[in-house]
């Protein structure tokens, strides 16, 4: 596994052949374990990157909760990105986590199409990814399949869109008014 | 009188009513620190369950970021979290630099410590303050913000602006620290301790404010890290992390400073903690004041950092470097990085992606107010509607950075 040539977001850094030959120890065990888990790895800016398989998020993240190499026990922050309405796959849910003993951290990145925008939630996992589920779901209108109150948290309930897409404008013309 | 001659028709016990009630506290509750609205289930005056509703602040900043080119996005930073602005500019200008690659020199990173630590103590102090009046201790909320009123004259001094700083850039600072400016600030340093042993004689040995918040909003070490909770709220449930020393930035592994912790996990242990932190703070702008060596304050990238005022008058390449950041921006190379910073209120994260031009992707803001906020309902379970207001005092959440 390392970071290829389709790597999504290159970085101008070239990535030595060194790091890409031995996997980092955040990775290993995962990677001994299920690689199946792993869709490719990236690293750049002495940061590393697993992209997953949506299916497999779960898992992955139950894994590296408890694995005594990891110990990825604490979850900083769920955040989505959009690359765009004309990218195939469109969106991006990106989960920071972070190790409250080895004090280390990873980006596991799931990908998903515009038509289907389902993921597993992770609230069964961590239970401070309720509200930036929540969020991602409001902004960026990502289901999380399982979560247990999936509502919008910053917008009004009756809002129309999802504010960070991409082909959502940034200005509006019509007033918003409680109906 | 003991407890035995008291006839038992007339003794006092904790009987729930059969009846509950929902009620709505804010959005515009004075102790609610902003416009948060909690819907309340009430049983007397337990509460059942609590849930917040947030979002009356929303302002789009994150769509905002999409639009700006990096430098301009800097002062939409210091309207989130208007408490700790420099913490919330630190976080952003870092997270650009990682992109950039730059490398900045020791006298501004430096300064970024000593203004962060200044800034840390000032939103303690808010902090201080309005939570001491929730509870009902109205005096202290003056003093604090007499001696805040000296951190934002020092802020005002370097930056320009009281609230609103803006003060480091993509690259290094505004500027070089004005002339008299260690002066005032050592001043300050001076006189600081004894205004927090002036605090911890009008609240901590308070036999009030002690029944207010001992063993109010409990929660356990593996509780906090499973909600997510940073900062102060964490440390004061006996988990020792702080991400200065995890992972350090602005060399603040040269600092010798202590973490202080508290077992407890109450609102008086939360508490103790950010007193001690104002004590800690104080330390750290002590050794970075000691620390100021002349040099620059700006990194050596002439694509990146605007030119001095002087060198465009006489040079025809600084003027082209300044018309071009000004007019375009600057390309920051494609990528994505998550910076962490120990803000005031906990973890401060920045996930910020570029794909090549002068504007970002894509700017996200972990705000930590946004998380200790929601594990309000976990602590308020079982209590008081009165020790809401405790417990909301003792998260330190502003809804600026939680709304965004």
């Amino acid at each position: 596994m390392q970071a290829g040539p389709e790597n999504i977001a290159p970085s101008t850094e070239p990535t030595p052949s060194s790091e890409s030959a031995a996997p980092s120890p955040l990775v290993a065990a995962l990677q001994r374990e299920h690689p199946e888990w792993i869709g490719e790895i990236i690293n750049a800016f002495g940061e590393t990157t697993i992209i997953v398989p949506r299916e497999h998020i779960v898992d992955a993240c139950s894994f590296l909760k408890t694995s005594p190499e990891t110990r990825f026990d604490f979850l900083a922050d769920i955040c989505g990105a959009d690359r765009g309405p004309e990218e195939e796959p469109r969106f991006e849910v990106n989960y920071h986590l972070f190790s409250t003993t080895k004090y280390h951290r990873v980006r596991l990145k799931v990908l998903l199409n515009e038509e289907d925008v389902h993921v597993p939630s992770v609230t069964g996992v961590w239970r401070t990814a309720n509200w930036h589920e929540r969020e991602t779901f409001d902004m960026f209108g990502v289901i999380f399949d399982g979560h247990p109150d999936l509502r919008r948290i910053l917008l009004p309930d009756d809002w129309q869109g999802h504010a960070l897409r991409k082909d959502f404008p940034l200005r509006g013309y019509e007033p918003y008014s409680l109906k | 009188m003991s407890s035995a001659t008291i006839p038992p028709q007339f003794e006092i016990v904790d009987r729930p009513l059969d009846t509950q009630m929902t009620i709505s506290m804010g959005p515009q509750h004075p102790s609610t620190h902003g416009v948060l609205r909690l819907e309340l289930v009430l049983d007397g005056e337990m509460v059942v369950k609590s849930t917040p509703d947030i979002g009356y602040l929303h302002t789009g900043m994150e769509k905002l970021f999409e639009y700006k080119k990096y430098q301009q996005g800097i002062v939409i930073t210091d309207r989130m979290d208007y408490l700790n602005p420099l913490g919330n500019n630190l976080a952003y200008v870092m997270a650009a630099e990682k992109l950039l690659g730059l490398e900045i020199p020791e006298r501004a990173q430096t300064i970024r410590v000593l203004m962060c630590e200044l800034q840390r103590i000032a939103s303690h102090l808010v902090w201080l303050g309005t939570h001491a009046l929730d509870i009902g201790a109205m005096t202290v909320f003056f003093y604090c913000f007499r001696e805040r009123e000296k951190i934002l004259n020092l802020i005002e001094a370097a930056s320009g602006g009281r609230l609103t700083p803006s003060y480091f850039r993509i690259g290094g600072l505004m500027m070089d620290l004005p002339a008299g400016f260690e002066n005032r600030c050592k001043q300050f340093l001076n006189d600081f301790p004894a205004a927090v042993d002036e605090f911890h004689k009008l609240l901590t040995g308070n036999k009030i404010f002690q029944r207010r918040t001992q063993g109010i909003g409990r929660i356990s070490a593996e509780d906090a890290i499973d909600w997510g909770l940073s900062g102060p709220c964490l440390r004061g449930s006996g988990v020792n992390i702080d991400i200065r020393r995890a992972n350090p930035y602005s060399s603040y592994e040269q600092y010798d400073f202590e973490v202080p912790l508290e077992p407890d996990g109450d609102v008086w242990a939360r508490y103790m903690v950010r007193m001690r932190e104002m004590k800690e703070s104080h330390k750290i702008s002590t050794q970075a004041l000691a620390r100021l060596r002349p040099g620059s304050v700006k990194a050596d990238a002439p694509k990146v950092v605007l030119p001095d005022r002087e060198a465009m008058k006489s040079h025809m390449d600084a003027l082209i470097h300044h018309f071009l950041i000004v007019a375009e921006g600057f390309d920051v190379p494609a990528g994505e990085v998550y910076f962490p910073i120990e803000a005031s209120k906990g973890e401060l994260g920045v996930y910020m992606k570029s794909d090549g031009g002068a504007k970002p992707s894509r700017v996200h803001f972990r705000g930590p107010s946004f998380v200790n906020l929601s594990v309000l309902p976990v602590m308020a379970e079982g209590e008081m509607v009165a020790d809401i207001v405790a417990i909301i005092g003792s998260l330190d959440i502003v809804l600026g950075e939680i709304d965004r």
